[in-house]
């Protein structure tokens, strides 16, 4: 705990994953700080910690945002979704299933910010063609990958994949 | 012809060859999987470091004690926790964990501090009081060289160092390769051209920035979790540097976000353990993006003279080429990495005449090491640019005058080595089929988008897989199961699963009967480390045999219980032992492994471990002085063929589309194969286009990921086609590692491109908008 905690903590309500947290924090943390130290939901990633590389995305109401970037409290009406929301017990989502199909996965450390942000991308426009997909992915870095299975991954779940 | 005259099994079943996805690819893709940095333990403290303000300064006194006073702080540690003298690195040992006499580069670690919350260690590192005395400080390889440069370290002769140094005590190491009569052969030349190249110091951008967690147990043990290439280097190291018996030191690897060399040795790992003993409570330590930048590694940064001569028909004849590579302020793996430019400096060509020299060099910045390439990219960047300017010169197809004097199988490599599967010429012609090279290229200067001129080219590209020692053991379980462990460790590139693969076919298992083991110095077989392209062709050569071995032992209690001979015997997919011909005469891999545990024989598992001892370089053939290594592994050869549009107006580049042509030996997953290929290209890409460390006064000026640019998604081109070729190696199943290679010819290849779309020579990487700019003008100038 540090001092600016026992100094300024005030009560906030998070709703993340369906599930409701009662929380007193400091006004001045992250998002990405409280969901990974205090909720231990640690499937949001910090690398750059300054909104450039995406690692910490998770969806806000359905939209992705950054979350070393965002301030907790900013999240107290809106419904967080981290990566560990998405699969459905062991099930996978249907993204989560595509990236493993496709073998995109290298490392890993972006590629929950990936499944974010290509989860959000379908949601918006169920059926993106590659330049579509390349624009979606909002900047987010990958350093193994070259992005090319991450786009396939996508685009197998496209209707012009299927035809 | 394998690496210890044992030749490699049929793969039984299917898992050999096939794209099966990361057997951790789910863990992964939901947020379960464990990075050094998800870790909580009991108690844990969190870490930061401080580093130093000056480049080069005397350290008159470090005052911690206000430090020490602040609430919450429970250890501040700096060179004077540590044994005297300890100095630790690859081959030159001068390094040490924190700074003590002196600093040398700006932000070098001067202390470290431990806190309950990361806040409180940060705002601890500002109240320690360093007193310094500001030295002359040199910021440029050559520079460093000269007779009055500042001297880095004047206590360099307490460096372990297993090799004679240059007498100039700021160049790192020296390696010289000469063969056959550089000095009269120039005169054999119709062309000769001549450049200076320069290359830029890469960041890795590893996404995972380094991080490590100690804990000590009640008898002193330390265990360390970290973010790291190999868990066997970071045990040796850090009992080096602590001076304590490697049998109290356990290193276990977590998940890696990625490592491509910057993981290589030590990264925080040894403050971290500082703290965690002077503190007794477990210790978090995590770089933000920023102090890793500034604090860790990079590439070298280099520059490389080369001249070329070559005859009318296309046959090179000399090659000269002198590289200076920028270490920063410690060796770490300079020296290795200086040898083995060298090492490249003629290329994968028949060059009679050479002479290559490099230089690794001392200089008040940070360091530089490992990065995947390992100084084979520079030299090859001088190397294609020039091989391509004298096809120009002699109007010849870039790709025939490479073919015309690629290495083939039985040719001797620099240094006097044989080159076994010599396929440069197959990777070129193949790309060459499957660009459409020859329609292509009709476009090259053409304006085919408004505004921007179109261009396609070409590079050859070589390096090496394997080097040193690993081993392997495969058990079998009691019912029929087996689990694989090895010291590899998997920084992303997909080792876990392709070892598993390696097993699953040498028993003819499928994967969800093989327990991958996760590296751990209390039970992996060594391995040197994950880097050079070696864990597929070393550990995987390891993992075959061992499971050859657990075969054989179980063919012995087969033949006792079908009652036959056991050249009789066969492997059947699933995990089962048959006679050959008699579908029924069967029993399953669990009767065998009960039979061993409870009436005959004992537990069955089988291990091979191995040192690759390659070929020496051959002293009647070639001049070999100073460092240099000699049998570090099998040849590998690829061609990358790229096409470019050049915006004429702005200069900048787009890559359109790259054909990227690799021998891999046998692909025993494609899919990962293509993987490597595809990061590795974006990688490269990023070297050739992007990123570049700037240094003004010792001050890196770029170190974020907002001022530093990786490629990110609309950077690179969707169209990047991996084409697998495969001539057998005497690997596992045939394989060879391929996890360098493909960043090696990236840069010259887009280069080369862009030269042919606009006739400008790009001599200096990155080719940002500005420097194609200014080259295109000059190309105008001077025409
Ligand atoms: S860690 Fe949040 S954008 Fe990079
Ligand atoms: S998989 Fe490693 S950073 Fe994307």
């Amino acid at each position: 705990m540090s001092e600016m905690d026992v100094i300024e903590k005030q009560p906030v309500t998070l709703r993340v994953n369906g599930n409701v947290h009662e929380l007193e924090i400091a006004p001045a943390r992250t998002l990405l700080d409280v969901l990974r130290s205090e909720l231990r939901l640690t499937g949001a990633k910090r690398s750059c910690n300054q909104g450039v590389c995406g690692a910490c995305s998770v969806l806000r109401d359905g939209k992705p945002v950054r979350a070393c970037i965002s301030l907790a409290f900013a999240a107290e009406d809106s419904e967080i979704t981290t990566i560990e929301g998405l699969a459905d017990g062991n099930r996978l989502s249907r993204v989560q299933q595509a990236f493993v199909d496709a073998g995109a996965v290298q490392c890993g450390f972006c590629m929950p910010a990936m499944v974010i942000a290509a989860t959000a991308l379908l949601n918006e426009n169920p059926n993106p063609g590659v330049e579509e997909i390349r624009h979606g992915l909002g900047g987010n870095i990958c350093r193994c990958s070259g992005y090319v299975k991450v786009v396939d991954a996508i685009l197998s779940l496209t209707e012009g994949s299927k035809s | 012809m394998s690496p210890e005259g044992v030749t490699s099994p049929n793969p039984v079943g299917d898992a050999i060859g096939k794209s099966v996805p990361r057997l951790e690819a789910r863990e992964k893709l939901t947020g379960q999987a464990v990075y050094t940095d998800d870790m909580t333990l009991p108690g844990m403290l969190h870490a930061a470091m401080l580093g130093a303000p000056y480049a080069h300064a005397r350290i008159r006194s470090i005052d911690t004690s206000e430090a020490e006073a602040l609430e919450g702080v429970r250890a501040v540690v700096t060179a004077e926790d540590l044994p005297k003298k300890k100095y630790v690195g690859v081959f030159l040992k001068d390094q040490m964990t924190f700074a003590g006499d002196k600093v040398r580069y700006i932000s070098e670690p001067i202390a470290a501090v431990a806190a309950d919350t990361l806040e409180i260690a940060r705002k601890a590192l500002q109240l320690i009081e360093v007193e310094y005395e500001e030295l002359p400080a040199v910021f440029d390889p050559e520079e460093a060289l000269e007779a009055d440069a500042p001297i880095l370290h004047e206590n360099r002769d307490e460096y372990p160092c297993p090799y004679e140094r240059p007498e100039h005590p700021n160049a790192v190491a020296y390696t010289q390769f000469k063969e056959g009569d550089i000095d009269n052969a120039w005169a054999e030349c119709d062309v000769i051209v001549e450049g200076v190249y320069e290359t830029p110091a890469q960041e890795h951008m590893y996404m995972e920035p380094c991080s490590t967690l100690v804990a000590v147990d009640a008898n002193g043990k330390i265990t360390i979790w970290s973010s790291m290439q190999s868990v066997f280097r970071v045990q040796t190291m850090i009992a080096e540097a602590f001076d304590m018996p490697m049998s109290k030191v356990r290193v276990i690897a977590p998940r890696i976000g990625g490592g491509f060399g910057g993981k290589c040795d030590l990264t925080n790992q040894p403050a971290t353990v500082a703290l965690a003993l002077k503190s007794g409570r477990p210790v978090k330590m995590t770089l933000s993006r920023e102090d890793d930048m500034m604090m860790m590694k990079s590439r070298h940064a280099g520059k490389i003279y080369c001249r070329t001569g070559a005859r009318k028909d296309g046959t090179l004849v000399a090659r000269e080429m002198r590289l200076f590579l920028d270490g920063g302020a410690y060796a770490d793996e300079s020296p290795e990495v200086s040898t083995v430019a060298a090492f490249f400096g003629r290329g994968p060509y028949r060059i009679p005449h050479v002479n290559v020299e490099s230089w690794s060099v001392y200089t008040n910045k940070l360091r530089a090491s490992a990065f995947r390439g390992f100084g084979n990219p520079q030299a090859t960047f001088a190397s294609e640019r020039q091989i391509d300017e004298v096809a120009e010169k002699l109007g010849m197809d870039p790709i025939d005058l490479r073919i015309k004097n690629a290495l083939q199988s039985g040719d001797k490599w620099l240094g006097g080595q044989t080159v076994e599967g010599g396929s440069l010429a197959e990777c070129l012609e193949k790309a060459r089929a499957a660009s459409d090279w020859d329609k292509r290229r009709q476009n090259n200067g053409k304006e085919v988008r408004p505004g921007k001129r179109r261009g396609i080219c070409v590079s050859g590209m070589s390096h090496i897989s394997g080097m040193l020692s690993a081993g392997a053991a495969v058990r079998l379980h009691e019912d029929g199961t087996v689990t694989v462990n090895t010291g590899a460790v998997d920084i992303g590139e997909g080792a876990d699963t392709v070892m598993a693969q390696i097993c699953a076919g040498a028993l003819g298992l499928s994967l969800d009967q093989v327990n991958y083991g996760n590296p751990d110095t209390d039970s992996s077989p060594y391995n040197f480390q994950t880097s050079a392209s070696r864990v597929t062709y070393m550990v995987g050569k390891a993992v075959e045999q061992a499971s050859e071995r657990v075969r054989e032992q179980m063919f012995r209690h087969a033949g006792e219980m079908l009652e036959c001979a056991e050249d009789d015997l066969e492997l059947r997919p699933g995990g089962v032992i048959g006679i050959r011909g008699v579908g029924d005469a069967a029993v399953p891999f669990a009767a065998i492994a009960g039979r061993s545990l409870y009436a005959s024989g004992g537990p069955i598992m089988g291990t091979h471990n191995w040192l690759f001892e390659g070929e020496r370089f051959d002293p009647k053939r070639a001049l070999v002085r100073g460092f240099a290594l000699d049998g570090i592994g099998v040849f590998t050869f690829g061609a990358h063929v790229v096409e470019v549009d050049v915006d004429m107006a702005t200069g900048k580049t787009e890559v359109l589309e790259a054909w990227c042509a690799h021998d891999v030996g046998r692909a025993l997953n494609p899919g990962a194969v293509d993987g490597q290929i595809h990061g590795a290209f974006a990688q490269g890409l990023g070297y050739g286009l992007y990123e570049e460390l700037v240094w003004d006064d010792g001050r890196l000026v770029n170190p974020t990921m907002m001022d530093y640019k990786v490629p990110g998604p609309l950077d690179l081109p969707y169209k990047i086609h991996p084409i697998l070729i495969e001539n057998p190696s005497d690997g596992p199943f045939g394989a060879k590692g391929i996890g360098e290679i493909a960043l090696v010819g990236t840069a010259p290849a887009i280069c080369n491109a862009i030269t042919a779309a606009t006739g400008a020579a790009i001599n200096r990487i990155p080719a940002t908008p500005e420097r194609v700019l200014r080259a295109i003008l000059a190309a105008e100038g001077g025409s």
